[in-house]
C-alpha cells in the first residue's frame, strides 16, 4: 500500500466536517426562508444595530490584542531569557491555568470584580466608594485579555527560545545599542511568533461571545452574541439564514484579517505554540 | 568464466526524475570482491546509481542483475546487498546494540540459531522455546559484539547514538549494514563529514575491512584522492554517463577525455593538433608522443600533470614563459606560468622560481597524454529529445 | 537587579492569570453560598459534588467525549501526517490549506455550520455530535504537532530499516513512530485540553446532552454552585500533580 494512502481516512474527514459544513453556512446566507436565493440577509445586515455590533467585537478585539501584545511580548522575552532559560517548568505555569474551565475562570473574575466583590470590599474597607465594575467595556475586555494572553507569550516564546543569540551578539559586536539591538533584530526576528500569537488573539476575541455574556451582564452586543441569538435564543429556523450570513461576514474579514498578518511572515514560520 | 565473475550487472539503466534525466542508458559490471568507486561531482548520478543498486529507486528503463537473476524490481528488504548512508542514518531512539542488532531482529529466528530438536509434548515445546528465545539472545549479543569489535567500537553498546561522534556514529553505522552479512556493502559518501585525519585513517581502515570480509564495496565519493587510494576500480562519471572506468593508475595516468584528465589530479589540458601518429603539436610547438590511431591533422586534447614538467633555465626548455605566482605546498611550490604562447599553466618543482623570472618547461614524450576531444557538453534533457 | 524586575513583572502576569483560579478554589471551601461572604471553612461543596447528578452526568460527558475525541483525532491526524508527508507537495498542500482553514474558522462558525449540517441530515443533536465536532476540530491539530517531527526526520533512516530488512510495514512501526511519538503525544494532549475546555463548539453542536462548559454557562444566569468550583478544584489538583509527575520523569531521564 502507498504511504500517501494513510491521509485518506483524514481527507475525507476533513471534507465532511470542514468543507460540508462551511458549504451549508454558504447556502444559508445566500437564501431566504422559502429556499429561494437571495441577498436580504446581507441587506439586513447594514441596519446601524447589527453594524454597531461588528464595530465593537473589532474595537474590543482589537485592544485586547494591543494590550496582549504590550503585556505578552516583555513576558515572553524574560521566559525566553538566559535568567529563566534553565527552567523550563516556568513556561508550564503559563500553559497550566488553560487546563481549567475557561469559563469558569472568567465567571471567578465576576465575584472578584462584581459591586459586591473582592476589589469592592476592599474599597470600602479602605473607606473608598465602589466602582461599578461588571457590565462595562472595561469588564468584557479584560476578561478578553485574561482568557487569550498565554496565546500571544507562547507563540513569541517559542520563537525567541529559538533565536539564536549569536545573532544579537553579532548586533553588539557592530555597536549596536541594547534598543537598537531590539528594534533592528531581536523584534524582525520574532515577527513569526508575532504573526502568529496576533492571529490567536484576534479570532477569539472577535468571535467571542460567552465572555461579553458573562462579564458584559448582557448589555452589550457582540458579534458572536448576535449569531449566537440567531441560533439558539429564537427558534432556528427563523434565524438560520440571517446567521449563516452573519457567520459568513465574520469568517471573512477574519481570513482576510489573517490573509493580510502573513505578509509580515511571509515564510509562514510562526511555528505555533506547541 | 569472466561471465561467472559479475555480481551484479546494470544493463542500460536510464532514470529520470520529473522530466530530468539523472542516469542515461549505464552499463556497468560489478565483481565480486571488488571494491568499486563510483566518482564524480555532486549532481552526476552517483548517488541514484548506488541508490537503484541497493532497491531505494527503480530504474526509468534498463535492467539490474543480481548473479544473473533479474532483481530490477525487487524491493530492498530482499536483497542482499546492505547500505551506509550518507549522515549515517542512524535510528535516533534506539542506542548502539540496538542499532547493530536491528538487522538481526528481522530474520526468521530459526535461521540464526536452528531448533536443537523436535519437542515431545507440548511442556516440552514450551521448555524448547525458552531455551530457544535464550540462545536466540545469546546468539544476537555475540554477532553485535563481533561486529562491533571489527569496527572498534566494542564497549559502546548501550551508550546512546546521539552521544557518539561523527567518526564514532560512522562505525556503528558501518556495523549495523554488516551484520546481515551481506554480499555487497553500499557506502554512499560515508566520510564525508568528517576531518581530513579521521578520513585518511577511516580510508584505510575500509579497504583492510573489505579485504578482511571478502565482499564487494561500491563506494560513493566526489573525492577523487579517496577514489584513487581505495578502489580496485574506478567508476567516473558525470552528468548521468560513465564517463571512464578502470584501475586508479590508468584513470590518473591515462584520462579518456578532458573531464576525466580535470577531475582527477591537476592537469593542463591544451587545445591540440595530432599533425600524425607520435606526433602532436600544442602552445605552439611540435612534440613528439607516444601515442597513435587520432589520425592524421585532427584536433584533439593534450594532458600533461603539473608534476610532468621539468623546469630549467630559459631557452633551455621546450616551452619558454614568466612564472606569474608561487605558492609554498609542503612537499613542493605550485607555479602558474604564463606561456610565450599565451596559455598558463601549472606546474610543480621543489625549487622556487621567483614571480616574473622567465623559465622553460619541459616534457617527456611518455608524459603527454593525446585525447578524443570531448563532445560539447550534453544538455541534460538530450536523450528525452531524441 | 534586572534579573529582579523581570521576575517582579513575570510574578504580576502570573498573579494576573492565576488570582481568578485562586479565587475559585478559596470559595470551594466556602461554607457560604454566597460569593460575598466568607463563611468559614467546610467540604460541604466537596461531599454534595458526588451527590450532583447533573454534574456527574456533565463530568461523564465531558470526559467520554475528550477521551474519544483525543483518541479518534490522534489515530486519524498521525496516519494524515504520515501519509501527507509521503505526497507530492501539490496535494500535500492541498489538503494542508484545508486543515489551516479549519483552524482558522472562528469556534463560533465551526460550531454553527456543524450544527446545519447535523441538522439539515435530520442528526438529533447530542453525545454523538457533540464527539464527532471535536473530533473534527481535533485533527488538524494531531496533524500540526506530528508534521514537524516527520520534516525533522532523517528519511534515510526508513531506507535503512527496508535496507535491513524490513517491510514497509514493519519499517513504519519501528523506525518512523518511535521517532514521531513525541508529536504525537503532543498532539494526543493538544486534542485532550481542547476538548476539555471546548465550550463554543459544543454548545452548539449538542442540545441533549451538556459538558461542564456548558453547565458553567447556562448556571452562570442564576448563580453557580460552589459545587462546580469543588469539581474544578480537584481536576486542577489532578493536572497539576500529573505535570509535577511528568516534569519529575523527563528531568531524571535528562540526568540519567
Amino acid at each position: 500500500m502507498k504511504r500517501s494512502y494513510y491521509a485518506s481516512p483524514y481527507a475525507v474527514w476533513m471534507v465532511m466536517f470542514t468543507v460540508v459544513p462551511l458549504l451549508f453556512v454558504v447556502y444559508f446566507a445566500f437564501t431566504g426562508r422559502d429556499g429561494a436565493f437571495t441577498l436580504d440577509n446581507f441587506e439586513k445586515f447594514c441596519r446601524p444595530m447589527y453594524v454597531s455590533a461588528l464595530l465593537l467585537s473589532l474595537k474590543l478585539a482589537f485592544f485586547c490584542t494591543v494590550i496582549c501584545l504590550l503585556v505578552g511580548y516583555p513576558a515572553a522575552k524574560f521566559l525566553a531569557s538566559r535568567d529563566f532559560s534553565r527552567r523550563q517548568s516556568f513556561v508550564v505555569l503559563f500553559l497550566l491555568p488553560m487546563w481549567m474551565n475557561c469559563l469558569l475562570r472568567t465567571y471567578a473574575w465576576v465575584s472578584i470584580l462584581e459591586d459586591t466583590g473582592i476589589i469592592n470590599t476592599v474599597l470600602e474597607w479602605l473607606g473608598l466608594p465602589r466602582v461599578q465594575m461588571v457590565g462595562t467595556e472595561g469588564a468584557v475586555l479584560l476578561g478578553m485579555v485574561y482568557n487569550f494572553l498565554p496565546f500571544m507569550v507562547l507563540p513569541i516564546y517559542t520563537v525567541l527560545k529559538k533565536l539564536d543569540h549569536r545573532v544579537i551578539e553579532a548586533a553588539e559586536d557592530l555597536g549596536a545599542n541594547p534598543v537598537r539591538v531590539f528594534f533592528r533584530v531581536t523584534l524582525p526576528l520574532s515577527m513569526p511568533g508575532v504573526v502568529s500569537g496576533v492571529t490567536m488573539v484576534f479570532m477569539p476575541a472577535a468571535t467571542t461571545f460567552a465572555i461579553s455574556r458573562l462579564l458584559g451582564s448582557g448589555m452589550f452586543w457582540l458579534m458572536g452574541d448576535l449569531i449566537d441569538y440567531q441560533f439558539r435564543e429564537i427558534s432556528m429556523a427563523s434565524g438560520q439564514n440571517f446567521g449563516s450570513a452573519l457567520s459568513l461576514i465574520m469568517m471573512v474579514l477574519i481570513i482576510l484579517s489573517i490573509g493580510l498578518l502573513r505578509r509580515f511572515d511571509p515564510k509562514g514560520e510562526g511555528g505555533g505554540m506547541w | 568464466m569472466v561471465q561467472d565473475m559479475r555480481l551484479i550487472e546494470l544493463k542500460g539503466i536510464s532514470k529520470s526524475f520529473d522530466g530530468t534525466e539523472a542516469l542515461s542508458s549505464v552499463d556497468l559490471y560489478i565483481r565480486k570482491c571488488e571494491f568499486i568507486t563510483l566518482l564524480g561531482p555532486s549532481g552526476c548520478g552517483k548517488t541514484t546509481m548506488l541508490r537503484i543498486i541497493g532497491g531505494f529507486e527503480f530504474p526509468t528503463t534498463g535492467q539490474v542483475l543480481f548473479e544473473g537473476q533479474d532483481i530490477t524490481n525487487v524491493p530492498p528488504y530482499r536483497r542482499r546487498v546492505n547500505t551506509v548512508f550518507q549522515k549515517y542514518a542512524l535510528f535516533p531512539h534506539m542506542n548502539v546494540f540496538d542499532n547493530v542488532a536491528f538487522g538481526l531482529t528481522l530474520k526468521e529466528a530459526g535461521e540464526l540459531v536452528p531448533e536443537s530438536r523436535r519437542a515431545r509434548n507440548f511442556v516440552d515445546a514450551w521448555i524448547l522455546k525458552l531455551q530457544h528465545r535464550r540462545a536466540l539472545k545469546k546468539e544476537i549479543a555475540t554477532r553485535v559484539n563481533r561486529m562491533l569489535r571489527l569496527v572498534k567500537m566494542n564497549g559502546y553498546e548501550k551508550r546512546s547514538v546521539d552521544s557518539l561522534s561523527g567518526g564514532q556514529q560512522q562505525r556503528i553505522a558501518i556495523a549495523r549494514a554488516l551484520i546481515n552479512e551481506p554480499e555487497v556493502l553500499l557506502l554512499d559518501e560515508p566520510l564525508g563529514a568528517l576531518d581530513l585525519k579521521l578520513r585518511r585513517e577511516m580510508q584505510l581502515e575500509l579497504k583492510a575491512m573489505q579485504q578482511k570480509l571478502g565482499i564487494t564495496f561500491i563506494y560513493v565519493t566526489h573525492d577523487q584522492e579517496e577514489a584513487l587510494t581505495m578502489s580496485d576500480t574506478v567508476v567516473v562519471m558525470n552528468n548521468g554517463r560513465i564517463q571512464q572506468i578502470g584501475d586508479p593508475k590508468s584513470i590518473y595516468d591515462e584520462p579518456k577525455n578532458a573531464f576525466v584528465a580535470d577531475f582527477i589530479g591537476e592537469s593542463n589540458i591544451f587545445d591540440a593538433r595530432m599533425i600524425r601518429d607520435y606526433r602532436v603539436a600544442f602552445c605552439g610547438r611540435e612534440f613528439e608522443c607516444v601515442d597513435a590511431g587520432f589520425g592524421e591533422d585532427q584536433p584533439v586534447d593534450v594532458v600533461v600533470r603539473p608534476e610532468d614538467w621539468a623546469l630549467g633555465e630559459a631557452g633551455k626548455g621546450a616551452l619558454d614563459g614568466v612564472v606569474e605566482s608561487t605558492i609554498f605546498k609542503g612537499v613542493h611550490y605550485e607555479m602558474m606560468i604564463r606561456l610565450d604562447s599565451g596559455e598558463v599553466c601549472k606546474a610543480h618543482s621543489t625549487v622556487m622560481e621567483n614571480v616574473g623570472s622567465r623559465v622553460s618547461l619541459s616534457v617527456v614524450p611518455f608524459n603527454i597524454h593525446i585525447m578524443k576531444k570531448m563532445a560539447a557538453e550534453p544538455p541534460s534533457g538530450e536523450a528525452m529529445e531524441a | 537587579m534586572k534579573k529582579a524586575f523581570k521576575s517582579a513583572y513575570l510574578a504580576l502576569v502570573l498573579l494576573f492569570l492565576y488570582a481568578p483560579i485562586a479565587v475559585m478554589i478559596a470559595l470551594s471551601f466556602n461554607a457560604s453560598k454566597s460569593r460575598a461572604v466568607w463563611g468559614g471553612f467546610s467540604l460541604t461543596w466537596y461531599a454534595q459534588l458526588f451527590d450532583s447528578p447533573e454534574i456527574m452526568q456533565a463530568l461523564q460527558v465531558t470526559l467520554t467525549v475528550a477521551v474519544l475525541a483525543t483518541l479518534v483525532a490522534t489515530v486519524i491526524g498521525s496516519l494524515g501526517a504520515i501519509g501527507i508527508h509521503a505526497m507530492k507537495s501539490g496535494r500535500a498542500n492541498a489538503l494542508i490549506n484545508l486543515s489551516y482553514l479549519s483552524m482558522t474558522t472562528p469556534d463560533i462558525a465551526t460550531g454553527v455550520s456543524l450544527m446545519l449540517m447535523f441538522v439539515f441530515m435530520k442528526i438529533p443533536l447530542g453525545w454523538g455530535t457533540m464527539l464527532m465536532a471535536h473530533i473534527a476540530f481535533d485533527t488538524p491539530y494531531v496533524l500540526f504537532s506530528v508534521l514537524p517531527k516527520l520534516r525533522q526526520m532523517n528519511p534515510s533512516t526508513y531506507e535503512a530499516a527496508l535496507d535491513l530488512g524490513c517491510k514497509p510495514g514493519k519499517a513504519l512501526r519501528k523506525v518512523i513512530l518511535p521517532q514521531i511519538m513525541p508529536g504525537i503525544v503532543t498532539g494526543a494532549l493538544l486534542s485532550f485540553t481542547m476538548s476539555l475546555d471546548d465550550f463554543v463548539i459544543s454548545y452548539f453542536t449538542s442540545n441533549t446532552d451538556q459538558n461542564l462548559s456548558m453547565i458553567v454557562y447556562s448556571a452562570a444566569r442564576r448563580g453557580i454552585e460552589p459545587t462546580i468550583y469543588a469539581l474544578s478544584t480537584l481536576m486542577f489538583l489532578v493536572v497539576l500533580i500529573l505535570l509535577v509527575v511528568i516534569n519529575k520523569r523527563s528531568s531524571l531521564e535528562d540526568v540519567s
